[in-house]
């Protein structure tokens, strides 16, 4: 390894990187923006569902339980509708998500000691917002019940006003279940492969196909300080545009950053080692940029969104899909990302998926390098 | 460097498969010499040059090129000589300069010596006024030129320009020139592969390539002097006609298109002459008077590689005529 050599290469791959517009775009504006995107639009928390009410008894009972949904949160009564049609008319119209019909002989059977039913109508077109909806109703209908067992039982006799066993649920973690507050950490391995794999995986194969490696080849250059020359300014960008993201969490979000900052920069950069390696090996083994760039995007960057427990839980995935998350390095990064940010862990936590992350970058960097000296010979 | 040769090379091949792109070559290039390939495309002028820079190891045969051998110590050739590929090889969104630091920095020049040597290439080169322009900026011929110049930021005693000056127009083909002349002055040896048969008579000595084979090697005269038919000359009123005809001639070992005119080879000049006449006329082209000429260097490739395919039609383009 020879400094000068290794350093000519890495400040013309930043000349390169500062004179097209497409990779300071990407290295520049693409953590901000998927940042605000995560962290505003596609937020994941629902509040203030639309409700649509159709009561046909109007007694004292269904008042009282419209207003149990009246005074929540998490819906918005919209209308009480006259008839089954309406309703089912702003559900079709998509003006409300949710129509609650309580049918005539509502309080009826309650008062005969059976279960008064109800009827709550979800749009299921997204499947995933009518899990959460369903989720609100069944919350508030358990709240409500609770309210009148303590009723009947406070009716049969003086003493125990309490329910006798109540499982108070309280989410750790992230108590107020903010979706942001996990998409940021999150983000920060998507971010970084972007920046890692897609940007370093034409770096090689451009010089191949532009005929510059011919040159090259013929200088005293070796192809690992090729190699560690090109990764360098990548490396700096990626650590940049992590600290862009940790700040932008820590000022524009209000992210809770609960352990230490220091370790998740110090495995992030393993991480990214690991990334820029995976970047370099379908460098090296493209036959041209388009090539390298599709595999890329197939390898690297939908892996990191859709496999990496960013955004969908791996748990909830099927079997071959979790298994396959095995091989995503940014799973481990996104679990040691978490595992900091939201329960402030350490290291006596952390170090298999660390172990995982160093050893991801060692196979790829050696891989990459393997692979270049047969392709050059 | 321990040899008074500066390029020895020895039984050289390289296949590709079953397919022999350098075949049996052996040659010598002598310290400060202008020594140049010559030959058609695909002849193996390439394959040859990135087997002596230690691009390319060979099937067998041996080399040595400023004293290195070209297998064992294919590391250690890559300081000592300056490289100009076939394929333009700079970065055009560097400028001139940057280009000529990266390729110093590649090369381990440290930065005071880096900087004086970046302001002599320039100069040498005549691009002291654009060294802040970017390379993509530049016309083909100045591309041509810092290319060079990058090719010897390093000193190098032994330069390779493979088809240096291809595509180029022929003043900044005549300038590159002047600067190679320069170079071999200094000292340093040049090894250049051209289609241009005008470049080739610039040459010390030269070895003609055909198939990955050598077929000919000595000065451009002895070369020349290879040629054993006659040349005919001559400038007919129809050159695509008369060329068909006049192959069709028993008398006539080869006829090719040279310059505006025609010129042909023959070994019985004296019924030759007439025999043309007689078919121009007949088909009604003007046949104008024929003379006899020292063969060219172009004639004597044309006679050498017909010799080496044992009088099989040949079918070399002469695409680069000047
Ligand atoms: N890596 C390779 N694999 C297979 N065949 C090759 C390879 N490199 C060169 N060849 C073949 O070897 C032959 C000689 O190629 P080479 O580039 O040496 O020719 P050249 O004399 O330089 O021709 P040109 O004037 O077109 O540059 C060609 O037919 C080419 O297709
Ligand atoms: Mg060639």
């Amino acid at each position: 390894m020879d400094v000068t050599r290794t350093w000519a290469i890495s400040r013309k791959e930043l000349i390169h990187i500062r004179r097209d517009p497409i990779s300071l775009l990407q290295i520049i504006l693409l953590p901000i923006v998927l940042l605000l995107l995560y962290g505003y639009a596609l937020t994941f928390d629902i509040k203030n569902v639309t409700l649509a009410i159709y009561d046909q008894e109007r007694s004292q009972l269904s008042e009282d339980f419209i207003n149990q949904f009246r005074g929540s949160d998490y819906f918005r009564l919209v209308k009480y509708t006259q008839s089954y049609d309406e309703l089912k008319r702003l559900l079709l119209s998509r003006r409300v998500q949710v129509g609650l019909m309580l049918p005539y002989d509502f309080s009826w059977q309650y008062q005969t000691g059976k279960t008064a039913k109800g009827q709550a109508l979800v749009d299921g077109t997204d499947s995933n917002t009518a899990n959460i909806v369903l989720g609100y109703i069944q919350a508030v209908t358990a709240a409500y019940n609770q309210k009148l067992l303590g009723q009947r039982l406070s009716a049969k006799g003086p003493g125990r006003q309490e329910m006798p066993v109540d499982a108070q649920t309280r989410f750790w973690f992230n108590e107020d279940l903010e979706s942001r507050n996990y998409i940021v950490p999150g983000l920060i391995a998507v971010i970084m492969t972007v920046v890692g794999a897609l940007l370093t995986a034409l770096t090689v194969v451009r010089e191949l196909e532009r005929g510059s490696m011919e040159g090259l080849m013929a200088t005293p250059l070796k192809r690992t300080e090729l190699l560690l020359g090109k990764l360098g300014p990548y490396f700096i960008i990626g650590m940049f545009d992590m600290a862009v993201v940790m700040a932008m969490g820590k000022f524009l979000f209000q992210v809770p950053l609960r352990g230490s900052p220091w370790l998740l920069i110090a495995l992030a950069a393993i991480f990214l080692i690991a990334t820029l390696g995976q970047g370099l090996l379908i460098s090296v083994t493209s036959e041209n940029q388009l090539q390298a760039f599709q595999m890329a995007m197939l390898t690297t960057f939908l892996p990191s969104f859709l496999l990496s427990g960013f955004v969908f839980s791996i748990y909830l995935m099927p079997l071959p899909l979790q298994i396959a998350s095995y091989i995503v390095p940014a799973r481990y990064l996104v679990t040691i990302s978490k595992g900091i940010y939201l329960k402030g862990l350490g290291m006596d936590y952390l170090w298999p998926s660390a172990l995982m992350l160093a050893g991801a970058a060692t196979f790829f960097v050696v891989m990459s390098i393997k692979k270049f000296v047969k392709k050059i010979r | 460097m321990t040899t008074e040769k500066a390029i020895v090379v020895k039984n050289l091949s390289r296949h590709f498969g079953d397919f022999k792109a350098v075949d049996d070559i052996s040659f010598e290039v002598h310290r400060g010499e202008i020594f140049g390939f010559l030959g058609p495309n695909g002849a193996g002028k390439s394959t040859t040059i990135r087997m002596l820079n230690g691009l390319l190891l060979p099937t067998s045969g041996e080399g040595r090129v400023g004293g290195f051998d070209i297998i064992r110590e294919n590391a250690r050739i890559k300081n000592h000589i300056g490289y100009m590929s076939q394929r333009f090889s700079l970065y055009e969104d560097l400028t001139a300069e940057e280009n000529l630091t990266f390729f110093g920095g590649v090369y381990g020049l440290d930065p005071a010596r880096l900087t004086g040597r970046i302001t002599e290439v320039l100069i040498l080169v005549g691009l002291e006024d654009r060294r802040h322009d970017l390379t993509r900026t530049l016309p083909l011929g100045l591309k041509q030129r810092l290319a060079l110049a990058s090719a010897i930021i390093h000193e190098p005693s032994i330069l390779f320009l493979d088809e240096a000056t291809s595509g180029v127009d022929p003043i900044s083909r005549r300038n590159f020139w002047d600067l190679i002349y320069a170079m071999a002055q200094e000292g340093r040896t040049i090894l250049v592969t051209t289609h241009y048969m005008e470049e080739a008579e610039f040459c010390d000595r030269l070895v003609l390539i055909y198939q990955g084979r050598i077929i000919a090697q000595g000065t451009p005269s002895e070369l020349k002097g290879e040629v054993k038919e006659t040349i005919l000359a001559l400038y007919p009123g129809n050159l695509d006609g008369a060329l068909d005809l006049i192959k069709k001639l028993p008398q006539v070992a080869e006829a090719a298109v040279f310059g505006d005119g025609l010129h042909i080879a023959t070994t019985r000049p004296e019924e030759t002459e007439p025999a043309i006449q007689e078919t121009l006329t007949a088909h009604h082209i003007a046949c104008g008077r024929i003379e006899r000429v020292r063969p060219s260097l172009e004639d004597a490739f044309i006679s050498l590689v017909q010799r080496a395919e044992g009088k099989e039609a040949v079918s070399y383009q002469q695409s680069a005529i000047s």
